[in-house]
């Protein structure tokens, strides 16, 4: 059996960041994770908005982690090497009752602690961004976008530089007690006993809460569909558009450009009962597809590249239905555990906010000594397509896999997906490849590098060809040769 | 820096057959560069039979039909890059491009030839709803892996669309010991070559359903089966007509999109019903020197005709490199009455030319007429007309009347 001081089950991006703060202590840090990587589910199904603050109820927990995550968050994508953009955003509003909520909503921001925002007019949102809608606009400064992939990588690869172990396609079955009041949790791939867990398992917070002995909370996945655009859409896209909220003080669908120059139009937002189907409904497109115009001028189908489904595990209360604030909590009762349950939008902006408050709870009942090694820099693949002509010439003399172009659209080479198949954290899915280096997230999705990202998996892996998957489990890419292809 | 007078981005059959229509005309420097391992294009994967017909009068594979140009194209000692990827071409004619053993490459050419080909439309541009699962693949890619990779890509097959690449891999997925469960086409008609249709489907019994649609893809792993249902005349799914088909492979056969992001940074505009550039009679596009042919100018239906397009542009390259310039082409072409596109969208009424178009539904017993104002240039009689079919027609300069535009149109 594996022992370490502490398990976290769920590798998101609250996970992966929980599991990088505690690597700053002598600690040994044992990450569990039931997918094939650690961005297949919440923490990579969103919109990549690093949020400012304004929309959470003052002195709540989201209100307070938005608003320090978005502070720091400069420093953060340095050290990690994360792509980001301090792009501000508009929120747009129509009529005099939009305008209404829109104050109110400045008042919030100003209560919470977000800098800046102001409301402007047509004629200042022409100057920031022409291909927005609306007649008057809240300008947020301080919000931005971000990869949400990278984030996340990035936090699990600084974890596990700094020592954390991530065990991918683990999933948590069942819980005991040894008589020293240590943990035992079981898993497809074995025990592992530890005398700290986290629940930081999102979408199943609540089972996984239940199964550590801290029954009766209740999470509604609430789903959003949104469709990405092509990058000829972005080059109108300069920040993200928001409408004006709803009367229950939430956003309908908006346009964000991305930090690769994309565009992300969505997501609605209705409840479901099993978070994890993540199919888009032709319902759901058609919607996007009219509120989407709406919020930005060029949301046209010949832009279409993809479509995707993510889900926010919402907490609520199980009276009333209404949605509650996020849950971190360590109970005298139920000793050795830290619970996180509800931690839906804004977790990636307050996924290191939450993690230092998981920190802070565990160091209230234990003393942690600094670990001496920790060094909090991440450096990602060097991207050919970020780089200027001449660093692109060192770049090709010094590993001519540089040299040679895999994906056409996006312009990733060889010497990148080399490098993305040896990551850290023993990714070996296309998708892994995919959300590492952007290779077939482009128009084509695919149909040049695919077949190249496939074959060189199997030659850097020495991986049989059935053994090549997409994503998560059984996820199979090939059902073998063709007649005689083995010896070919 | 290096200079050259030609650049030929892309050695598929276009480019293959236009250099050698360069040398020939007597074009010195002519560079060929391109991104795979070996020239020949996407016929390096077309294992079946059926190339050169028109052009070489016998039934050819894809490669045995590349080869023949390829030896020629080494014969004439025309030097050719392979593993080497164009990254930009400006409106100055400066390209840019990356290899592995050569580095980082900037080549100054007089004249730029873009035959870079087409790519296939995805699921993500019709937003088919669903699942995202495994088993999900355009027919292209499919005939990638299957034909070049020798990996089999599934057993129990579904395939969307009927598209001449969506046919030839029906018939190559059943030789592999697939089942081939049926093919649906969303329009009344097929969108492939009747002869794919007999010898692809008919032989082998696999049934196409036309009017109808995938509505829904299931499966979160591996894809375990998907909706199909039929469609109304404007292409929506029939509430009440849906079936459910296990599968565990999902083929798109949806079309083709001429890849023409090099051209967009070079300047060029293009045409949004072909999707490639406007060209005129000499394929030379809006921006001077730069020219283009074949599929990355409009989707073709047989590769020979690829290889003549490519060789008329060849003829008026060489022409604008050895002379200097070409004849002003200011008149317009227009796409008429049941006529989807036309190839060129501008002339000069001064020269011979061909006429490339298709036409928008099946006709039958119809007449393509080509006028200015009211006089008619040509007038050809078809039994039968099918979108699916490249229509070609030659016009001849002494019928032109200077300074009056044209119009086609299927009557």
């Amino acid at each position: 059996m594996q022992t370490s001081d502490v398990i976290i089950i769920g590798g998101g991006v609250v996970g992966s960041a929980i599991a990088r703060e505690l690597t700053r202590y002598r600690l040994k840090v044992t990450v569990l994770e039931k997918e094939s990587d650690v961005c297949t589910q919440t923490s990579g199904r969103n919109t990549g908005m690093l949020h400012a603050g304004f929309l959470y109820k003052t002195g709540s927990l989201k209100a307070r982690c938005c608003v320090e995550g978005n502070r720091e968050f400069d420093q953060v994508a340095r050290e990690l090497d994360v792509p980001f953009k301090r792009t501000g955003k508009l929120i747009v509003g129509f009529t005099e009752e939009h305008r209404q909520r829109l104050l109110a909503m400045i008042e919030r921001g100003r209560a919470n602690g977000v800098p800046g925002m102001e409301l402007i007019d047509r004629k200042r949102m022409d100057e920031i961004d022409p291909s927005a809608g609306g007649n008057f606009a809240i300008y947020c400064p301080t919000s931005g976008i971000l990869d949400p992939f990278i984030y996340t990588i990035a936090l699990a690869e600084n974890a596990v530089k700094n020592g954390a172990r991530y065990h991918l396609y683990t999933e948590v079955t069942g819980h005991d007690r040894l008589e020293d009041g240590r943990h035992v949790l079981h898993t497809g791939k074995g025990d592992f006993a530890c005398r700290w867990v986290i629940n930081s398992a999102g979408l199943h917070s609540a089972e996984i809460s239940e199964m550590l002995g801290i029954p009766g909370y209740v999470i509604q996945p609430v789903k959003g569909e949104y469709f990405v655009l092509d990058k000829k859409a972005g080059a109108f896209a300069k920040i993200p558009v928001y409408p004006a909220p709803t009367e229950r003080n939430t956003f309908d669908t908006h346009a964000t450009p991305t930090v690769d120059g994309n565009v992300l139009v969505g997501p609605n937002s209705f409840n479901v009962t099993d978070g994890e189907d993540y199919s888009v409904r032709q319902v759901g497109m058609d919607g996007l597809q009219e509120s989407g115009a709406r919020m930005f001028k060029h949301m046209r189908r010949e832009y279409y590249i993809r479509t995707f489904a993510g889900a926010r595990p919402k907490r609520i209360d199980p009276a009333t239905g209404e949605i509650q604030d996020f849950l971190i909590e360590c109970r005298d009762d139920v000793p050795g555990v830290i619970n996180l349950v509800g931690i839906e939008s804004p977790g990636l902006t307050s996924a290191l906010p939450i993690a230092r408050r998981v920190v802070g709870l565990l160091r209230e009942r234990e003393e942690l000594l600094p670990n001496p090694d920790f060094d909090p820099v991440r450096k990602g693949i060097v991207r050919f397509h970020e780089a200027s002509r001449e660093e692109q010439a060192r770049l090709v003399a010094a590993d001519p896999d540089y040299g040679e172009i895999v994906c056409r659209c996006e312009t990733v080479t060889r010497a990148e997906i080399r490098q993305a198949i040896h990551n850290p954290l023993g990714v070996s899915t296309v998708n892994g490849i995919k959300v590492r280096t952007r290779a077939s997230m482009g128009r084509c999705q695919g149909g040049y590098c695919e077949t190249r990202i496939t074959a060189m998996i199997r030659e850097e892996l020495g991986r049989a060809v059935t053994d090549v998957r997409l994503t998560n489990g059984d996820s199979a890419m090939f059902t073998g040769y063709v007649k005689g292809g083995e010896q070919a | 820096m290096m200079h050259e007078q030609a650049v030929i981005v892309g050695g598929g059959p276009a480019g293959l057959a236009a250099a050698l229509r360069l040398r020939e005309k007597g074009v010195k420097d002519i560079l060929i560069l391109e991104r795979e391992h070996k020239p020949g294009g996407i016929l390096r994967q077309c294992i079946h039979d059926g190339f050169g017909l028109m052009r070489f009068g016998e039934s050819l594979s894809g490669p045995e039909y590349a080869q023949r140009f390829i030896d020629r194209v080494e014969e004439a000692g025309i030097r050719c890059i392979t593993d080497c990827t164009v990254l930009d071409i400006t409106h100055d004619k400066l390209v840019t491009a990356v290899s592995r053993n050569l580095g980082l490459l900037q080549i100054q050419a007089d004249a730029v030839l873009l035959t870079m080909g087409c790519r296939e439309r995805t699921r993500g541009a019709l937003a088919t709803p669903g699942t995202r699962p495994a088993g999900v693949y355009t027919a292209g890619v499919a005939q990638s892996y299957i034909n070049l990779q020798n990996v089999m890509v599934g057993r129990e097959i579904v395939i969307l669309g009927s598209g001449d690449i969506g046919l030839i891999m029906a018939r190559r997925l059943t030789l592999e010991g697939a089942h081939v469960k049926g093919v649906y086409e969303v329009q009344p008609y097929p969108s492939g070559l009747p002869r794919n249709i007999e010898q692809c489907l008919n032989d082998y019994h696999i049934p196409l359903h036309l009017s109808h649609t995938v509505v829904d893809i299931r499966g979160r792993e591996r894809l375990t089966s998907v909706v199909v249902a039929q469609c109304d005349e404007r292409f929506r799914p029939i509430p009440g007509t849906e079936e459910e088909i296990p599968c565990d492979t999902l083929i798109l056969s949806v079309g083709l999109i001429p890849e023409n992001e090099l051209s967009l940074a070079a300047g060029v505009e293009l045409d949004a019903r072909t999707r490639g550039a406007f060209v005129d009679e000499h394929y030379q596009t809006g921006v001077p020197g730069i020219f283009a042919a074949g599929n990355v100018l409009h989707v073709h239906d047989l590769v020979d005709f690829v290889s003549l397009e490519a060789e008329a542009l060849a003829d008026s390259a060489a022409e604008y490199l050895l002379c200097g310039s070409l004849p002003e082409c200011s008149l317009e072409v227009k796409a008429g009455s049941n006529v989807g596109h036309v190839i060129p969208q501008r002339f000069s009424a001064t020269r011979s030319f061909t006429l490339s178009l298709r036409v928008r539904q099946p006709l039958k017993d119809v007449s393509i007429v080509v006028r200015q104002g009211e006089k008619e240039v040509l007038r050809k009689k078809m039994r039968k007309a099918l979108p699916a079919e490249m229509i070609q027609l030659p016009i001849k300069a002494e019928k032109l009347i200077p300074g009056v535009e044209l119009e086609v149109s299927a009557e």
